[in-house]
């Protein structure tokens, strides 16, 4: 009898996911359009599955094993179903094949089951917590309706009473697998995930690339709204994205806002997005809430505004505002969902649309506008700190090897020692640089992230043609923002320069041999690294070596490399400001102290106030140029 | 003014420029000017610039409009006084809000109350805010030195000149600054300018005046003998010494200006020789 049914019932399942299937990707299509790739992004899925985004899951052995078991065993044994049980092909290897496959599934359905004992935090509850019993129900049910196939047990087994608890699991497992994938179960991950990974908007981040620089908006682009207001202004491919996360939390348990208790959640704020693209409220979210405020509140629609202009949305504006742009969630997310994009976007609608850059955003904002830099300073003194330097300016020169960039450092009488320190250095290795001088204008960084495009465009270009006129191999800059916008975002703008952080440039001129260093008699140091060289720009190794070389062991933080944790100075969060439990440069230098460290070394300009501005006593900090410059011993005249 | 007749506030928006680069800007006190007249409840803002439309200083001019105004009336290629009678004349205004100085030109300061007289209208300086519009009349806010607030109820039309103390403007947006109409205005009257008057006013510009960046001017040197930290504190903060003062009430304007005299001789400010 269940011969009979289960035809109807597979097939049945399969109807019911493809007409969810295209309703989900309708609801996709309310994006705006993104000129990815369809073919190539769907041949290239199956490495960047195999591949790329195991790298990422591999980083939790236990779930990616548990995953290669439960998922693989999934998808194998839904195939051999449908030709066993479904088409009912008679045969004794696939019907083998079969017992294998929910084999594999049923144990990994077990490991999923035991994390979903006592989960930690970070996990969903909700419906996540009946995924491992329906994974189970699946997997047992389809094992004992194909023993009589491979003829091991007779037919009996056929009895109705039997009959009828195996319906019940396999209609509870075909339920959640099969229909569940994209009627918005916690098994639309699979669906939306394969997708989300062939049309991926950063394919670049496959085959161990890197892509951080954010997407310019194109302001001759009538069709181009300036930023994200409503759900629908995502590219379809976004939508595709959020739609994808497993809600593992991953991202919250690395979120700096989300660890002070500002009221930002990762996964929170994905999870809104996929609420806001389907329509409806955040109250059957299952998992942490943005800290401070309630669930069951906020409600939205693909077409409505996320922020609303009055009353609740979808979000409330500080939770944008809170985010340092760190990128820690974007590096743990096992699905390589992209949240600062997200976040910038909405951002820039706030800011060129409504005016809304909270706190001293808007000042800022004006600041960059009428004297580029930040902090208002008469553009005509940023060359003040080296009046006794002599630097050689680019005006004079018209040419030289090494740009040195300042960055709006050079206002700021901390920074201008880490500067100082940079230019003992270049000239003891007798490096042929110079500097921009007072043509020289912050790079846009804090602008873009703020969500003025326009004024981040605007500094780019004038930037960009000041570089123009003049010839030079390469520029060192020891601020990571400038780093990065230099290197990863001008190039939209035609700015394709050679850019080196000065931590990578000085451990070049020691492995040079133009160095020399004295013994360290030093404390102990550890180091933090910068979000903008690290996670952006993938530079954990050049600090750490130079650092060694000057003979100085570092010890590292338990939260270093990748997982480093931001200091809280980056995507204008110290502009707008947002109030949480607690500061993230104190949670960070928390950090440090861990490791019992006299001194830590940082390599970002933003990282040293940020850190300085924690209350003593705390661990010395200093730039990693002002380290070297104190351990350097000139090389002998005679030489 | 009927009854259901909406108030028609006037705003006159001059260009910047910034204190440190000289860039063209949106000027600060027109700025808030428009910031006051867009919390109005139930008042049609009608900003208003005269001057001529160039690159240098259209994003000043739409940095306005990003306050969230969709259009500034231009009128072009005119004496400014003239230009901004006809302008609010024709816009039927019955409020005009301005700054109280320019930022860039002579910034004499004399605008508001040239314009108030030629439209015969009352002016108000120093104005940080309007409390209450009613049939006929507004209830405002004078700034008055050392964070004094003056309650004045005046009656409309007026001039309302804006104090720097007033709320700052918001946050001008990119989007809507771009989108903005600037709409050059057709004045019926403006041929009536003599082109001798434009002359001279142009000529006061571009030949007599030199500008310079302005020099700090030195402080009077207050003597404070205190000697804890809270009479210094209250030494730093009190009201300047007004003790010395004398009320004249009644006396004749000969006798005004002898004591008048009389004090800046006794302040140094006039030497005996009767020269400044
Ligand atoms: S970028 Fe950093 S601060 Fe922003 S949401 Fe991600 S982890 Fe949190
Ligand atoms: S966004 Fe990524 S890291 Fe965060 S919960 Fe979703 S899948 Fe996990």
């Amino acid at each position: 009898m269940l011969n009979q049914i289960l035809p109807l019932l597979i097939f049945g399942a399969l109807l019911l996911a493809v007409v969810g299937g295209v309703r989900r990707i309708r609801l996709w299509r309310n994006g705006r359009p993104s000129d990815v790739p369809i073919m190539a992004g769907l041949a290239a899925l199956p490495r960047r599955y195999l591949v790329d985004l195991h790298h990422v899951v591999a980083r939790d052995k236990y779930i990616s094993n548990t995953h290669v078991a439960t998922g693989g065993g999934f998808v194998a044994a839904a195939i051999l179903a449908i030709l066993v049980h479904g088409l009912q092909l008679n045969s004794q290897i696939l019907a083998w094949a079969l017992l294998a496959a929910t084999t594999s599934m049923f144990v990994g359905a077990l490991f999923v089951a035991k994390r979903r004992v006592q989960p930690p935090e970070r996990l969903s509850k909700g419906p996540w917590m009946r995924l491992p019993k329906s994974l189970l129900a699946f997997s047992i049910g389809f094992f004992l309706v194909t023993l009589p196939v491979t003829g091991l047990v007779p037919a009996v087994l056929g009895a109705w009473v039997l009959a009828l608890i195996l319906s019940v699991l396999i209609i509870w497992g075909l339920g959640e697998m099969f229909f569940g994938m994209t009627w918005g179960g916690p098994m639309k991950h699979a669906f939306a995930g394969a997708l989300h990974l062939a049309f991926h908007r950063r394919a670049e981040r496959f085959n161990g690339g890197r892509s951080t620089g954010l997407k310019p908006l194109h302001f001759d682009d009538q069709q181009q709204p300036l930023g994200v207001e409503k759900p629908s202004e995502f590219t379809w491919n976004q939508l595709l994205g959020f739609d994808a996360c497993v809600q593992c939390g991953r991202c919250e348990a690395m979120c700096p806002a989300f660890a002070a208790g500002q009221p930002l959640n990762p996964k929170k704020l994905i999870q809104d997005m996929v609420v806001g693209l389907a329509g409806g409220s955040d109250a059957a979210y299952a998992g942490s809430p943005y800290p401070g405020k309630p669930l069951g509140e906020h409600q939205g629609g693909p077409f409505a505004s996320i922020i609303a202009r009055e009353g609740q949305g979808l979000l409330d504006a500080e939770t944008l505002w809170s985010c340092t742009t760190c990128r820690a969630c974007v590096e743990e997310c096992p699905m390589m969902i992209e949240h600062v994009d997200a976040i910038v976007d909405m951002r820039r609608h706030l800011t060129l649309e409504r005016g809304q850059t909270p706190n001293k955003g808007a000042e800022v904002i004006d600041n960059l506008i009428a004297t580029d830099n930040p902090n208002g300073f008469n553009p005509a003194s940023r060359m003040n700190w080296a009046a006794d330097l002599a630097l050689p300016v680019l005006s004079d020169v018209k040419r030289t090897d090494v740009l040195l960039w300042m960055g709006d450092g050079a206002f700021d009488m901390r920074n201008q020692r880490s500067l100082r320190a940079l230019v003992k250095i270049l000239r003891a290795a007798k490096v042929d640089f110079a500097v921009l001088g007072n043509e020289e204008r912050d790079s846009g960084d804090v602008a873009r992230r703020l969500g003025d495009e326009a004024t981040f465009q605007s500094l780019a270009k004038r930037n960009i043609t000041t570089l123009a006129q003049y010839s030079f191999r390469s520029i060192v800059t020891c601020d990571p923002h400038s780093f990065h916008v230099l290197k990863n975002e001008y190039s939209d703008f035609g700015g394709q320069y050679v850019v080196y952080h000065h931590s990578t440039f000085i451990n070049h001129l020691r492995q040079t041999g133009k160095l020399n260093f004295a013994p360290y008699k030093g404390g102990s140091v550890t180091y933090h690294d910068p979000c903008y060289l690290g996670r952006y720009n993938g530079e954990y190794d050049a600090p750490r070596d130079l650092l060694a070389a000057a003979g100085i062991q570092v010890i590292e933080m338990e939260r270093s490399g990748f997982r480093s944790r931001c200091c809280g100075g980056g995507g204008g969060a110290p502009i707008t400001d947002i109030p949480g439990k607690q500061r993230i440069p104190d949670m960070r230098m928390e950090d440090i102290k861990q490791t019992g460290a006299e001194i830590v070394a940082v390599g970002c300009p933003q990282c040293t106030a940020m850190l300085e501005g924690v209350v003593d006593p705390r661990p010395e900090v200093l730039d990693i140029a002002e380290i070297i410059a104190k351990q350097l011993v000139e090389a002998e005249e005679a030489a | 003014m009927s009854l259901n007749q909406a108030t028609r506030v006037a705003v006159l928006l001059s260009i910047g420029q910034h204190p440190v680069t000289a860039r063209a800007r949106r000027a600060d006190q027109d700025a808030r000017a428009l910031e006051l007249a867009l919390q109005l409840n139930h008042a049609d803002v009608i900003p208003l610039h005269v001057g001529q439309l160039n690159e240098h200083n259209e994003a000043a001019l739409r940095s306005y409009l990003g306050m969230g105004i969709s259009q500034i009336k231009l009128i072009g290629n005119s004496d400014i006084l003239l230009g901004l009678e006809q302008g609010v004349r024709e816009s039927q205004a019955n409020i005009v809000l301005c700054g109280s100085r320019a930022e860039t030109g002579e910034g004499s300061g004399l605008v508001p109350y040239l314009l108030a007289k030629k439209l015969g209208w009352p002016i108000v300086s120093g104005l940080v805010s309007i409390e209450k519009l009613d049939q006929g009349s507004a209830t405002l806010l004078q700034a008055l030195p050392r964070g004094q607030r003056r309650k004045l109820k005046v009656s409309l039309p007026a001039v309302l000149a804006v104090d720097p103390a007033a709320a700052v403007a918001r946050q001008s947006a990119f989007g809507p600054a771009q989108r903005g109409a600037i709409t050059p205005q057709k004045l019926s009257s403006i041929e009536a300018v003599s082109g001798a008057e434009v002359k001279h006013n142009s000529a006061l510009h571009s030949f007599l005046w030199q500008f310079q960046p302005a020099k700090k001017r030195p402080k009077r040197l207050k003597i404070i003998k205190a000697t804890s930290a809270r009479d210094r504190f209250k030494a730093a903060a009190a009201k300047a010494d007004a003790s010395g003062g004398k009320v004249l009430q009644g006396v004749s304007a000969d006798d005004a200006a002898n004591e008048i005299i009389k004090l800046l001789l006794e302040e140094s400010v006039l030497n005996l020789d009767g020269h400044l």
